[in-house]
């Protein structure tokens, strides 16, 4: 029979490097990126899942981190943007951003990059209807989308 | 958020235990992206969160004769691409794909959706036209409920306070049933949900399931206009027809619709007029599967 804990100790890859934390079960994952681990590339917007700014992927595949504990990282590969600028694959979709003017103001870049960057893992050549389909849950309130989503079908295209 | 302390139970008994010893202090915990939205508001605080992902196997998906059980943990994600409810569910399958965003799908569960009681639900809309059963385990021992009977009210079920949501059993649809599921809305989540379910022999509507969801605390199913369809045969089923019209009448009759954020009872009323027509004739216009 376990006992409930109020601590969480936990070793995890974030970035591609191995790392030890030991958090409250009630810290969000985005707490612990940010002021923990210094990553502030990850921005808190929302709060509530709805907007996508707060965007990391895990285990490759993208969660709210304002709102996934951070406990759930255990054992687990946590990606925020700054692990993804430093990757090999980073740049067709970087390059394709600014080339795009994909972005203004920036704030839902970093959450927009990673969900583009899984959609490209899972499908590398998506149609319009799937990236729009795909990225509908991260929020931009510059763009109006059209930039991001020209910018996302691009990065498939040098990609190839 | 309130801090709270975190319990990570290995058997399903475990659980159960646990709930019961903490006298309402404890809540399960299985994706959390409703529960921590409450907890994170204020709205809910618990001294103690029950992990139910800790217990090994309760996410899985598999077969269960024709029809497919899936684990109290799995995922919408996982449920929307595992290849069983492909097969067997493709509606569900598309379903869970319109439900949220992708990353509450990635985190959130298809039971703790269930269990939450969150008036506007897919799937506790469309698991209504499957017939789909729940499996439900305590401390006595385990019992099976129809989804149906699960949700009492707005973030209100039948489970009692030491008991979990298990396993939710999905029957295949009878062989010759089109089916479709429709949403609206322009909130993050739906104003509006119908499942219809129609099972056509030699061109003739021999049974019809119909459900609402959304549009009141709790999901339900259409017996009245399920009634009107019976027997009527597909081809005279066109848009504005009569007996179309009339079932979309009873339908909204039938909806109990409450004034929310989404709109007014009589919006509402008219939406379900709406939508049941379209619903009925875009599953009679499928082979099974289908688009939501």
């Amino acid at each position: 029979m376990s006992e409930a804990q109020s601590l969480v100790e936990m070793t995890f890859e974030l970035n591609g490097a191995p790392v030890a934390a030991t958090v409250e079960p009630q810290t969000p994952l985005i707490d612990l990126l940010r002021e923990r681990f210094g990553l502030t590339g990850t921005k808190r917007s929302c709060d509530v899942q709805v907007c996508g700014a707060c965007t990391v992927l895990l285990d490759g595949a993208p969660v709210s981190s304002c709102t996934v504990p951070a406990f759930e990282a255990r054992g687990r590969e946590v990606l925020t943007v700054e692990g993804f600028a430093a990757g090999e694959d980073a740049s067709p979709l970087i390059e394709a951003f600014v080339n795009n003017a994909a972005f203004q103001c920036g704030f839902c870049t970093p959450g927009m990059l990673l969900a583009a960057k899984s959609l490209l893992d899972a499908d590398p050549a998506p149609s319009e209807e799937t990236i729009k389909d795909y990225m509908r849950g991260n929020v931009c309130r510059c763009t109006g989308y059209k930039k991001i989503v020209e910018a996302v079908h691009e990065a498939a295209e040098a990609s190839r | 958020m309130k801090p709270f302390r975190l319990h990570e139970p290995t058997t399903v008994q475990e659980a159960a235990s646990a709930l019961a010893d903490a006298g309402g202090g404890a809540a399960l915990y299985a994706g959390g992206t409703e529960l921590l939205l409450a907890m994170k508001s204020g709205l809910l605080a618990y001294d103690t969160l029950i992990n139910v992902k800790s217990i090994p196997g309760l996410d899985s998906v598999s077969a269960d004769g024709d029809g497919v059980v899936i684990g109290a943990s799995a995922t919408h994600s996982a449920v929307e691409h595992d290849p069983l409810v492909r097969e067997r569910l493709p509606l569900l399958s598309e379903v869970e794909h319109g439900v949220a965003n992708l990353r509450v799908r990635n985190v959130g569960t298809l039971a703790g959706n269930l269990c939450f009681a969150e008036p506007h639900s897919d799937p506790a809309t469309l698991l209504l036209v499957y017939e789909a059963e729940l499996d439900i385990a305590g401390p006595s021992g385990a019992r099976r409920i129809a989804a149906g009977d699960l949700q009492t009210g707005s973030y209100e079920t039948s489970l009692g306070p030491d008991e979990l949501l298990t396993a939710v059993r999905v029957p295949v649809f009878p062989a010759g049933v089109r089916a479709a599921y429709s949403k609206f809305g322009y909130h993050h989540r739906p104003t509006l949900g119908i499942a219809a379910a129609l099972a056509v022999e030699d061109g003739v509507v021999a049974d019809a399931r119909l459900a609402l969801g959304c549009v009141s605390p709790v999901a339900r199913r259409l017996s009245r206009s399920e009634d009107v369809l019976r027997g009527e045969r597909v081809d005279a089923l066109a848009e504005g027809a009569s007996v179309l019209r009339e079932a979309a009448r009873l339908a909204s009759e039938d909806a109990d619709a409450v004034e929310d954020m989404h709109g007014g009872v009589d919006y509402k009323e008219h939406l379900v007029r709406v939508f049941l027509e379209r619903t009925v004739l875009r599953a009679l216009a499928r082979n099974g599967g289908g688009d939501v």
